[in-house]
């Protein structure tokens, strides 16, 4: 084994990369559906997350609600947040140009981060700790965050809900339609609008819960804290094949162990750690395009 | 020789008005040169660098309609490869003072001409390896991985102590005051893209912006001429880079955040995706009115007292204005059309046209 590390160290480092990889899981989840019905990447999705996490900020600190009011709130906001990002800046360029959409796409990112720039200041702020989740405790001289188990659980929860919602109930078959074929889907009688606002409420509900553990997990809100997180969990939808929500979990989770584990074994490399995403990136494209699980695309003229 | 002499003659007759344009924007740009003040000196530079910048990412995104989204950290290329060569052997001690300069480096002084280059080249080099997985593929996978890569350098030179000072930057480079390098560049780019566009790449950068697959069926190599447009994007921006570093004076990995990018692409979008003059004339517009709209940013307050003003509002502006453009005028300033004088006089007439034509139907309504 590496120099210095125990077992008991191991273990602790996979529990903890299995937690980052489902938070990362829970928001690649919401870029793969997306990319899946209107093959775009989302780019406003890391900003979606962020205000989930000033949504609960102001939940808990401002207004001193409690905690499950608040996260009830959260979860609606950020719903209605990014079913109303498709309604005005995606659902008018529908049928213009892809680059039109893209540019919207990256716009909306941009004015989200500018007006919480804005509205909140750039500071950092301190989220409310949560003693429950973060007071460690110990099983046979290892000690645990109880968050850091409590994440994986509660994904664990919602992305079995989710895929019973996607292969058993008709708004779910509808999806897996309108991912396979827009236009005959359309032609079926399916309504599409109503799909892809689903779409976005669902992919928006799990950033909303991936950003309330998140900020107990890592306890501070700013308004550019959602970049880097989209730009992984975009790549994680990538790794486990775009369009499908079960490689986006996988995508997830090998991300999360691999930054995780790189920087437990290869502490001189701490620095680097937000650039393996990318370095696995490169490699998945040169050798495996449509990603762990994903289906060839054949373009048809 | 009297051939030669005929041909030059003919060639004036036809672009006269170009070439008197010219003369009186070289003419125009000395006059500036001796009597503009600092500020306004500085700011026409920083025109004339987003020009640059902005016209490279234009020929990738809007000629060819590849989405690139690197422009930060190409620029970061070229701005650290300036700084590294031309910073005074002298002063390196007193800069990296935490951390000496790398022993194979710390004794090696360019001019800044060669450093420009040489920026522009390793950052071309740098993109041959993200464009050589990503433009192989069909979809939007090169927006994501210049969007990652321009972070990844910023986290590269923020470690990288030896070379590039981490996150203290490097500062006393030698700067650049004449207005005559950033216009000199920014006019040289201009023509050599004008040459480009026009030739038969240009051609087939504009069919693959049209349709891939049809463009590959007329024999076009995809992923050749997509990585020739992306290279000379990435070698001019560069080289935008090295500009900036030289009129900064100062380089840290802060200056390259992400951020940047979207001013780039605000101009194109602006200017309009696949137009020359469009992306020049959108670059003075959005640098120029960016300085302009700073007063949005200080502290003002209303007879209510309520704070609109403050840090954070200029940029909101932007960023909403990039939304209302793409969402209403989607085509910008002037679409794909160039500002030829063909194109001012067919303008002057239609304008014309429709005054003459108000006019006459006000007069018969009154009628």
């Amino acid at each position: 084994m590496v120099v210095g590390m125990t077992m008991e160290t191991f273990l602790q480092q996979l529990i903890n990369g299995l937690s980052v990889g489902s938070l990362y899981a829970l928001i690649a989840i919401g870029y793969t559906m997306v990319y899946g019905i209107l093959r775009l990447i989302n780019f406003a999705h890391g900003d979606i997350f962020m205000m989930a996490a000033y949504f609960t900020y102001f939940g808990i600190a401002v207004f001193f609600l409690p905690w499950y009011v608040t996260f009830i709130i959260t979860i609606g906001l950020t719903m209605l947040l990014g079913v109303t990002i498709e309604r005005v800046a995606y659902r008018p360029l529908r049928d213009a140009p892809k680059t039109s959409l893209l540019i919207s796409a990256i716009g909306v990112s941009f004015l989200l981060e500018n007006v919480a720039t804005y509205l909140f200041s750039g500071k950092p702020q301190a989220f409310p700790e949560f003693p429950l989740m973060t007071t460690p405790f110990f099983i046979g001289g290892l000690s645990f965050q109880p968050v850091s188990i409590v994440i994986p659980i509660v994904a664990f929860i919602l992305m079995s809900a989710l895929l019973f919602i996607i292969n058993k109930t008709k708004i779910g078959m509808a999806m897996r339609a309108v991912a396979v074929d827009y236009d005959t889907a359309k032609l079926m009688g399916i309504k599409i609008n109503g799909v892809i606002s689903s779409t976005f409420a669902i992919g928006s509900a799990l950033a909303a819960v991936g950003a309330i553990l998140w900020c107990m997990k890592y306890p501070s809100v700013l308004p550019l804290m959602g970049v880097v997180p989209g730009l992984k969990c975009f790549i994680a939808a990538v790794i486990g094949g775009i369009g499908n929500v079960k490689g986006a979990v996988l995508g997830g989770l090998i991300l999360g162990f691999s930054e995780v584990l790189m920087v437990a074994f290869f502490p001189a490399l701490t620095g680097y750690r937000d650039a393996i995403a990318f370095v696995i990136l490169i490699v998945i494209l040169l050798f495996l395009p449509n990603g762990l699980l994903g289906k060839k695309q054949v373009e048809k003229v | 020789m009297k051939e030669t002499q005929n041909s030059i003659g003919a060639y004036l007759k036809l672009h006269w008005k170009t070439a008197v344009f010219l003369v009186v924007l070289l003419v125009g740009i000395g006059v500036a040169d001796i009597f503009v003040d600092s500020y306004l000196r500085r700011l026409l530079n920083l025109c004339a660098i987003y020009v640059i910048v902005s016209l490279a990412m234009n020929l990738v995104n809007g000629f060819t309609g590849q989405f690139s989204l690197g422009q930060a950290g190409f620029m970061a290329i070229g701005a650290y490869t300036v700084a590294v060569f031309t910073v005074p052997i002298e002063s390196r001690a007193a800069i990296f003072y935490l951390e000496p300069m790398a022993p194979f480096l710390a004794n090696i002084q360019l001019p800044f001409i060669v450093a420009l280059i040489l920026g522009g080249l390793a950052s071309a080099f740098v993109a041959f390896f993200i464009g050589s997985p990503c433009l192989r593929l069909r979809g939007d996978y090169l927006a994501i991985a210049t969007l990652g890569f321009s972070e990844i350098i910023r986290i590269v030179f923020t470690n990288t102590q030896s070379i590039t000072n981490g996150a203290l930057g490097i500062k006393s480079i030698p700067t650049i005051s004449s207005l005559w390098w950033t216009f000199g560049t920014a006019i040289l780019i201009i023509i050599a893209t004008v040459l480009l566009i026009n030739s038969t790449y240009g051609r087939a950068f504009k069919s693959i912006r049209e349709d891939e697959i049809a463009a590959e069926a007329m024999g076009v190599g995809l992923f050749k001429t997509k990585m020739t447009s992306f290279l000379i994007g990435a070698f001019f921006t560069g080289i935008g880079g090295g500009l900036f570093a030289a009129l900064l004076g100062t380089v840290d990995p802060k200056q390259f955040y992400f951020t940047l990018t979207y001013n780039f692409l605000l101009i194109i979008v602006l200017g309009g995706m696949g137009s020359i003059s469009g992306t020049v004339i959108a670059s003075f517009v959005v640098t120029l009115g960016q300085e302009a709209l700073r007063f949005l940013d200080e502290p003002m307050a209303f007879g209510l007292d309520l704070p609109i003003f403050r840090p954070g509002l200029r940029m909101v502006v932007f960023s909403f204005l990039l939304m209302v453009i793409v969402l209403f005028y989607r085509k910008g300033l002037m679409g794909t059309n160039e500002l030829t004088w063909d194109f001012i006089a067919q303008k002057y007439r239609s304008i014309k046209k429709k005054l003459s034509g108000k006019k006459t139907s006000t007069e018969g309504g009154g009628n």
